[in-house]
């Protein structure tokens, strides 16, 4: 059997995007994911890959969109404001569909913030990726062992999408230790994907990459082809896991960190006499709608549990289409929720 | 089985140390766990923290508001954290740095001058080592032994120099709070 072991979540994530297939890593420092690149800029030269520390993040992504271009398996992290500053790259590698991974160590904010735990990063992991009509594939775990997984498992989303793919986690898991089953390294694919640049040899037609499409017609095409693709993730890679009665009154849902939190939270309501049912999407887009749709038709209430303002509680609302009341429970600036919290909430509203 | 633990005191005193060798030991013994440190971004006197569930199922929360047992290492600590444990819980304080002077008593409380001893022992960056061996002795969360050989996979090898002392850290604070348990 192979060894567990007690890793961070920043570990996990690196270690997950090497074992996943992942050779070019091109990031900029910031707190609390860190130890990726430290991890990064160790490990992938040892097996050949590349670990380029870029002047900003801005160059990061840059640099990101010129390794994708080539056919790379290449990814970078960051933490929020890091982010933020990619999003006209994320925006044109989109233009060009062409595959990343980034992950996002959320922390609080608005501005530099600090460097606590948070998930109001939702809107921009979802909605985001700069400008015009894209966005990223986004997965949220909510261990390390989940980090680790998903973290690899991007990658060959990422190809099979052409699209960036967003890990959504916080500081808790980037900071957290906990066991991990660790896999053996994947190589990413020898030949490179038909509409990777790098040299046309005799016989192939030139590639280009590119995200200018002067003629609106064209442009559409673009975005349409991109939108197919979002209906195609919809169809394949919905992921949510379930826990609790199977005859609630209350339906609760949260992700990542958060739904952590909320499975101690409804054993501690169970206790108090009140049912839950626990929902935490995976894939935040595409967003599991039906199963809390399902739900919604057969609970009193839903409570939406969010360690920010109430980003992720409208994709919840949009599910849930006004079946019954959708309370919320977040904080946010890099405040905790407990699960004490959680439950005395779940308790008033039952 | 769940067992919480949360841990505070000053940053150096070895919170997030003290918790890693803990998680080790569960590690070891086949459990499931979770360690989640927060700290302050000072690089000298900031606070530290960490929490550690310990169950030998699912963990669920990584995050506890109310604690069923916390190592204190400092008056602030004591402050901040001791009304947070739960009714019927355990609190392993260090008089040596709070006075010793404790105001709960729906709790068990072992108080212990943990960094005098350690400066017995020729190391006060031991005081961790002596309210670990005192709460792993309390709790019998894990095997005291266990906690030991953890020192050998979470410190560097260029540490090594210093798990003797660390032993017997571990050692003296199971000694000490062994005379304060009931």
């Amino acid at each position: 059997m192979p060894e567990r072991q007690l890793i961070t979540g920043n570990e996990a994530a690196a270690e997950g995007a090497i074992a996943g297939g992942c050779r070019y890593f091109f990031g900029y420092p910031i707190t609390p994911q860190n130890k990726i690149p430290e991890y990064m800029s160790e490990h992938l030269p040892r097996i050949g890959g590349v670990y380029v520390q870029a002047e900003s993040e801005v160059a990061a992504i840059n640099m990101l969109y010129g390794a994708a271009a080539t056919g790379a398996w290449a990814m970078t992290t960051s933490s929020s404001p890091g982010i933020s500053l990619m999003q006209e790259g994320l925006s044109y590698m989109i233009g060009a569909e062409l595959p990343c991974v980034l992950v996002d160590m959320v922390r609080g904010g608005p501005g530099l913030g600090n460097i606590a735990p948070a998930q109001s990063d939702y809107w921009l992991a979802t909605r985001g990726a700069g400008h015009g009509d894209g966005r990223c594939l986004t997965f949220a775990p909510a261990s390390v062992q989940e980090l680790y997984d998903l973290t690899g498992e991007a990658f060959p989303i990422a190809q099979k999408y052409r699209n960036p793919v967003m890990i959504l986690a916080d500081a808790v898991l980037a900071s957290m230790r906990e066991p991990c089953t660790l896999r053996e390294r994947l190589d990413p694919p020898q030949e490179k994907p038909p509409w990777a640049v790098g040299g046309a040899r005799k016989g192939r037609q030139r590639n280009i990459i590119n995200s200018l499409w002067t003629a609106p017609p064209v442009m559409e095409e673009v975005n349409l082809r991109v939108a197919q693709r979002y209906e195609q993730a919809r169809q394949n890679e919905l992921r949510w896991t379930e826990h609790g009665a199977d005859d609630p009154e209350i339906l609760v849902c949260a992700y990542g960190i958060s739904a952590r939190i909320c499975q101690t939270a409804i054993e501690h309501a169970a206790e108090a006499g009140v049912a839950c049912r626990l929902i935490r999407p995976i894939s935040l887009f595409p967003f599991p709608v039906q199963v809390i749709a399902d739900w919604a038709q057969r609970v009193n209430k839903v409570l939406v549990v969010e360690l920010s303002l109430g980003q992720f509680i409208e994709d919840v609302r949009l599910a849930v289409e006004g079946a019954c009341p959708v309370e919320f429970l977040g904080h946010t600036g890099g405040v905790l929720v407990t699960p004490e919290e959680v439950a005395a909430r779940i308790i008033e509203i039952a | 089985m769940r067992q919480e633990v949360f841990m505070a005191g000053m940053g150096g005193q070895g919170v997030l140390l003290a918790g890693q060798l803990l998680a080790q030991a569960a590690l070891e013994a086949g459990l499931e766990l979770s360690w989640f440190p927060l700290y302050s971004p000072e690089v000298r006197g900031g606070r530290a923290t960490c929490t550690l569930v310990i169950a030998d199922g699912e963990v669920g929360s990584p995050v506890v508001g109310q604690p069923g047992s916390v190592i204190l290492m400092d008056g602030i600590a004591v402050d901040n954290h001791l009304h947070r444990v739960r009714p019927g819980g355990l609190a392993v304080i260090n008089s040596s740095l709070t006075g010793g002077e404790v105001s709960r008593n729906d709790i068990d409380i072992v108080v212990i001058p943990a960094t005098n001893a350690a400066m017995e022992l020729g190391s006060e960056r031991a005081t961790n080592m002596v309210l670990l061996g005192a709460y792993v002795r309390a709790s019998g969360v894990v095997e005291a032994q266990a906690v030991e050989e953890a020192l050998y996979r979470v410190l560097p090898e260029r540490h090594y120099d210093y798990i003797p002392t660390n032993v017997a850290a571990l050692q003296r604070g199971a000694q000490l709070a062994e005379g304060q348990l009931v």
